[in-house]
């Protein structure tokens, strides 16, 4: 599994527009990997394009230039049904992506059934294992529950339970905390992190808190009106950032730490997101205009 | 800044809320009491389900049924808001109390221009001519950092940063003496959370009001609050300065809340959080509603084990001006 430098999913120049006269460009040209066993941590505000990069990824929207790699092959031609069994998704909203009349046992079975995983005899055996994967104990009880019979946080947990039901190799997971109580979002994100251990699944973290992208993302990419502005090992980037607009978001952080906090960096203009990302230390790239 | 010769703004005395559900009552907030000095910032930091917006509300008695003052006091420099007519309410609000909530920049009117509901709000209020309304309008937006010229904008015209800066506005219009912020900045990004917040401490600074800051974001608190309280299951447990709750933070729940924050800089270690969830309002645990979660209850130690699960823990001041609930803290100092 651990072929490092292996990218699972790649994507090349992709570039997604809305509307027309003038069309707005939500992604412009982006280009990253995801690899096995490493989180990839997505940071921008609301408007960055980072949710529309997770869209495209998971193939919600085709793109309007630029491909998508799926080990190597243009997963254009791939049947979705089959793309699906290798990248699947978290969401946001735990209340919004489960059926409120289902029991957990059959948001969990949906996926086993759709994608021929586990025979009809097996069926509870695997979606307990699952359960136990995500932390969800005891599984028979939990199982038979419906979803308003569970906090917020064990919903979020059955949504990753269902997702990693198809063994799927990269997991997509947009802003999958932000709608936690804080108490509980720690617990999310170490149940991330060692699913990246354990299963060598790749993520991709899309947040706009960026601590806790620094928590658990060993890669961060840094969005700005479309454009990836800065990337690279996370504590490269986030200990000493480059681009004017990753310092920007940076200082706006709330430090717990009385008097830590740092003063604002006043938005004077637009940072720029001109210019061609260079590598500016060893695999650490920011975008830099061209002179 | 003593403690003793300070005026009171606002007392809440033993304050508790109850829904009364068809089949049961939820007891949401259970004894409250806090005080607040005038210009002073406390912030009020909860998880969901904590009662910490139902207390705001509270403050305002904008209680709606099911929910209603179940016991208590809320008094506003010495007078008893449950003892308001409504129309003595109506005229109270806004010219003494205002409030901004997490959607908040959802309550514009969005087929009206912002100016014209500032002139509605100021003419509910005071008599008024329109010109010198939008005039008024106008000095605010510039107050909270957005063009006079956008009384004209429509909501949609603003983008939710500004929309939100146009509700703060109206709060201040008024120049009440404390403004309620539930989740103010909530619903917005880091960077204009900031901005909003920097903007609201400088006004705070010149004009000299209080706030009442109600947030799950602790980080947030520790930065803009002088004291804050921590809510959970509808009780204050610790009530502290920002400085010493991140210093020295005593209740085991307090604890791990100041844990739950991975650090921006420095070395970073696993963290465990705190395990479980908030508990069902409609049954809380007996005792001290924490002890389900709590690292140090266990029966080893059969006495306080029975405290802890039995006997709910009372607010007591274990150093000038730091108050905990906490069987704990009580017998471990």
């Amino acid at each position: 599994m651990t072929a490092a430098a292996a990218a699972t999913l790649e994507v090349r120049g992709l570039t997604k527009e809305f509307g027309r006269r003038p069309p707005v460009r939500a992604v412009d040209d982006v280009s990253f990997a995801l690899r096995p066993g490493t989180i990839t941590g997505l940071v921008g505000e609301s408007g960055s394009g980072k949710s529309t990069v997770a869209r495209l990824l998971s193939r919600l929207y085709s793109p309007s230039g630029g491909s998508i790699l799926f080990g190597g092959e243009d997963v254009s031609r791939t049947a979705l049904r089959r793309y699906r069994s290798e990248v699947q998704m978290i969401f946001q909203d735990p209340f919004a992506s489960l059926n409120p009349v289902k029991k957990v046992q059959h948001h969990l079975e949906r996926p086993l059934r759709i994608h021929g995983i586990a025979s009809r005899g097996d069926v509870d055996a695997v979606v307990h294992d699952l359960l136990r994967t995500v932390g969800l104990v005891p599984p028979a009880t939990i199982a038979q529950k419906y979803p308003h019979q569970l906090s917020g946080g064990q919903r979020q947990r059955v949504a990753i339970a269902r997702a990693l039901a198809v063994k799927p190799s990269v997991v997509l997971a947009d802003e999958p905390i932000s709608m936690l109580d804080v108490s509980i979002r720690i617990g999310l994100l170490n149940l991330m992190a060692d699913l990246k251990k354990d299963l060598g699944i790749a993520f991709l973290y899309i947040t706009h808190d960026i601590a806790s992208a620094r928590y658990i993302a060993d890669e961060v990419l840094v969005m700005y009106a479309g454009r990836i502005v800065e990337q690279g090992p996370t504590d490269d980037v986030l200990q000493d950032p480059l681009h004017a607009y990753t310092k920007l978001l940076l200082s706006a952080v709330p430090s717990p730490e009385p008097g830590g906090h740092r003063e604002l960096l006043v938005r004077a203009r637009r940072p720029s997101t001109d210019g061609e990302l260079v590598e500016a230390r060893p695999g650490h790239f920011v975008r830099q205009p061209t002179t | 800044m003593s403690a003793v010769a300070t005026r009171t703004l606002l007392e809440l005395d033993d304050v508790s809320v109850e829904y009364a559900l068809r089949d049961r009552v939820v007891r949401a907030v259970d004894g409250v009491s806090l005080s607040l000095a005038p210009g002073e910032t406390l912030g009020i930091a909860g998880e969901s389900g904590s009662g910490k917006s139902t207390l705001a509300n509270a403050i305002l008695q904008i209680l709606k049924p099911p929910a209603q003052l179940a016991g208590g006091r809320v008094l506003f420099e010495g007078r008893d808001l449950a003892a308001m007519k409504p129309d003595e309410l109506r005229r109270f609000r806004w010219r003494h109390v205002s409030l901004v909530f997490q959607s908040a920049m959802d309550v514009l009117n969005p087929v009206m221009r912002v100016g014209d509901q500032f002139v509605d709000m100021l003419k509910a209020h005071e008599k008024v001519k329109k010109a010198d309304a939008l005039q008024r309008a106008g000095d605010l937006f510039e107050l909270v950092g957005i063009d006079r010229n956008r009384v004209r904008a429509y909501p949609h015209q603003l983008s939710g940063g500004m929309r939100q800066r146009v509700v703060i506005a109206m709060a201040l219009a008024l120049r009440p003496e404390l403004i309620v912020l539930d989740e103010p900045t909530t619903a917005l990004d880091v960077v204009v959370q900031r901005e909003i917040l920097q903007e609201l401490q400088q006004l705070k600074d010149e004009l000299g009001f209080a706030v009442i800051f109600i947030t799950h974001d602790l980080s947030l608190l520790v930065e803009f609050s002088e004291r804050i309280a921590i809510m959970y299951a509808g009780e204050v447990i610790e009530l502290a300065s920002g400085e010493t709750l991140f210093r020295d933070p005593r209740h085991p729940y307090t604890v791990g809340l100041m844990r739950s924050f991975p650090p921006l800089t420095g070395p970073l270690e696993r963290i465990a959080g705190i395990p479980g969830s908030p508990p069902d309002m409609a049954a809380p645990p007996s005792g001290c509603r924490f002890n389900p979660r709590c690292p140090h209850c266990d029966p080893t130690d059969a006495r306080l084990y029975a405290r802890q699960t039995d006997e709910r823990p009372r607010l007591r001041e274990i150093a000038p001006g730091h108050l905990v609930a906490c069987h704990l803290v009580e017998e471990r100092p």
